[in-house]
């Protein structure tokens, strides 16, 4: 989105509104499965787990801060600026004592621009980290919250930052619709949502669509463990023009190779040839749509 | 019934779709009495399984967003350079805030020298007190790409708490939301118990360790539970001998079987259908209303 000068290649999110439908397995086979170079961006960074199918070396860690405010006491006056403009009480004036809450902290700078006698400084917080690795054609990257941090949205935009422009991107978002499944399909291109045809599955599938059409991007389907569709998602998919792009069978050799950690386009060639076919059909979405490959 | 005597259990997972939902309905069918909630405000879907009706709604409004008034705004471009979320967008001679990057700090609307921007409140989503024909459910949704999702949690939560308080009932039960951030931290500080449901993966394993270093941040008890063990059951193995090592409790396993869908599509609770998997989780409620 709202490129100048040169385009940047390709960014493509999966995603899917309800946990568990499958999105870090397509994301991957659709990475296997490319045919050139492609990055592949673990934004799921409560949980990753891309590279525990990777295994690859990690190097170029980062760590990701963010800046808290940090008073001086002997500065302050107490005159309660900053608490006022604060909208989320992370920094609180008790008379001639101003505390700073961290965990309410969006980083937001305020307080420091407001302090009239220049007691408020900036300390950087530890809250997650981010690297890269390298498995064949795959250029990986991966953030990873803290543990206890609540703040989601940065570490997804310090992993967005480390992507090279020149070669397509796949990003495996976190599930849900709320702000970090927002942080990761921000200045995306496409989206790729995966759902499965149970009443879950569909309901939040609506959500998800929502969510990507309020920010004005074209998504495509996969359905994950399709069997007898006993909920009309198919139905629905042609109703919203949404295009089917794969429907993986619910077949249990799927769940017994993903749960060791296997990719199932290498484990079983027949579904390696189904994700190849997936990556041919995106990219021809793709193109129609306008990204570059 | 005092605040101190009401237990709350929330379940969690960390990894998505282990089978949270379906758990916490069956629990919901289970216990004698309980008020219920559904902490996953994002993607909310306990409500497809216990078909509230909603007794009373209520919008839920957190914090302000950012709005420039063209005409005020003189296009000097100072709001640009104090939002650090990059939430003010322009083409060189217009400035806009994209709503959606916006973290409402007000920082703009403080140091606009024209005044221009306004700041209003922002409304994120509703909430709902429903009666169910498992006791009362309180539950929300989140508004599309809403933020605040944890200060919906903790106000669903504290919802589920004065109606407990008011309707004399010991217990809560929480369907929590995946992850480790904001809305699952909102979920599970407090509660007298966290069941995580997992399931026999790499990806299980990984997701719950960190979720139980969470849990031992906040000082909560756990207890872990293998749901569609039968998928990989040396995986099953490993995650029960973690979840010891890291000071949690184990419950018995759930197998793996499609009646659960097919309980989702007849909009029933797994336990109100008569299987094997249904005996499963009655011997996890039993164990589970134990530790409680």
């Amino acid at each position: 989105m709202a490129v100048e000068g040169i385009k940047k290649a390709v960014r493509i999110a999966v995603a899917s509104g309800k946990g568990g439908t499958g999105k870090t397995m397509v994301s991957l086979n659709l990475a296997a499965m490319f045919g050139q170079p492609v990055q592949l961006a673990d934004c799921d960074v409560e949980e990753p787990n891309v590279n525990l199918f990777l295994r690859c070396e990690l190097f170029d860690r980062r760590e990701v801060t963010m800046l808290f405010p940090e008073v001086d006491v002997i500065r302050c006056t107490g005159c309660g600026a900053c608490a006022k403009l604060c909208q989320f009480h992370g920094i609180v004036s008790l008379g001639a004592r101003t505390l700073v809450f961290p965990e309410l902290c969006h980083g937001c700078g305020g307080c420091l621009r407001i302090c009239p006698t220049g007691a408020i400084t900036e300390r950087p917080h530890l809250i997650g980290q981010v690297a890269v690795g390298q498995h064949g054609n795959i250029r990986f990257l991966e953030g990873r919250l803290e543990v206890g941090v609540s703040v989601v949205p940065p570490v997804i935009r310090a992993v967005r930052e480390l992507l090279l422009d020149d070669i397509p991107a796949i990003l495996d978002a976190p599930p849900g619709t709320s702000c970090s499944v927002v942080a990761t399909l921000r200045e995306s291109d496409y989206v790729l949502l995966v759902t499965d045809p149970t009443p879950f599955g569909l309901h939040d599938l609506k959500l998800a669509v929502a969510t990507v059409r309020q920010l004005k991007l074209p998504c495509a389907i996969v359905v994950n463990r399709a069997g007898e569709d006993q909920v009309g998602l198919y139905h629905y998919c042609r109703t919203e023009k949404l295009p089917v792009l794969l429907s993986l069978s619910d077949d249990r050799q799927i769940a017994e190779v993903t749960s060791r950690g296997d990719l199932v386009a290498r484990a079983l060639p027949e579904y390696g040839l189904m994700f190849a076919e997936l990556a041919a059909k995106l990219k021809q979405e793709l193109l129609t749509a306008g990204c570059q490959l | 019934m005092i605040k101190k005597h009401i237990r709350e259990l929330v379940i969690l997972s960390g990894k998505g779709g282990t089978g949270k939902t379906s758990i916490t309905a069956s629990f919901a069918v289970l216990a004698d009495k309980a008020v219920l909630a559904d902490c996953d405000v994002d993607a909310s879907d306990l409500h497809l399984l216990l078909k509230p009706e909603v007794e009373q709604r209520h919008v839920f409004s957190s914090g302000h967003e950012a709005n420039i008034d063209q005409i005020e705004c003189t296009g000097c471009g100072l709001c640009l350079d104090v939002c650090r979320f990059d939430a003010v967008r322009t083409n060189g001679t217009k400035y806009w805030i994209d709503p959606v990057a916006c973290e409402g700090c007000g920082v703009c609307v403080r140091f606009c020298a024209a005044e221009a921007i306004d700041f209003p409140e922002r409304h994120c989503g509703e909430w709902m007190i429903s009666d169910t024909r498992c006791g009362p459910m309180v539950h929300a949704h989140l508004g599309i790409a809403a933020e605040n999702s944890g200060k919906l949690v903790s106000t669903v939560r504290e919802q589920a708490l004065a109606l407990a308080v008011k309707k004399q009932i010991p217990l809560i039960i929480s369907d929590g939301p995946p992850g480790i951030g904001c809305p699952v931290i909102a979920s599970l500080s407090g509660v007298s118990l966290a069941l995580v449901v997992t399931e026999p993966s790499v990806s299980g394993l990984h997701d719950l360790q960190r979720v139980l270093a969470l849990a031992r941040h906040f000082s909560v008890p756990t207890a872990v539970c293998v749901n569609k063990w039968n998928i990989n059951s040396q995986q099953a193995d490993r995650i029960e001998a973690a979840a010891r090592s890291a000071g949690a409790g184990t419950t018995s396993r759930i197998r793996y079987d499609r009646s659960v869908t097919e309980a989702q599509l007849q909009q029933k609770a797994v336990v109100e259908m008569d299987t094997a998997v249904a005996d499963d989780i009655r011997q996890v409620w039993r164990q589970v209303s134990q530790m409680l």
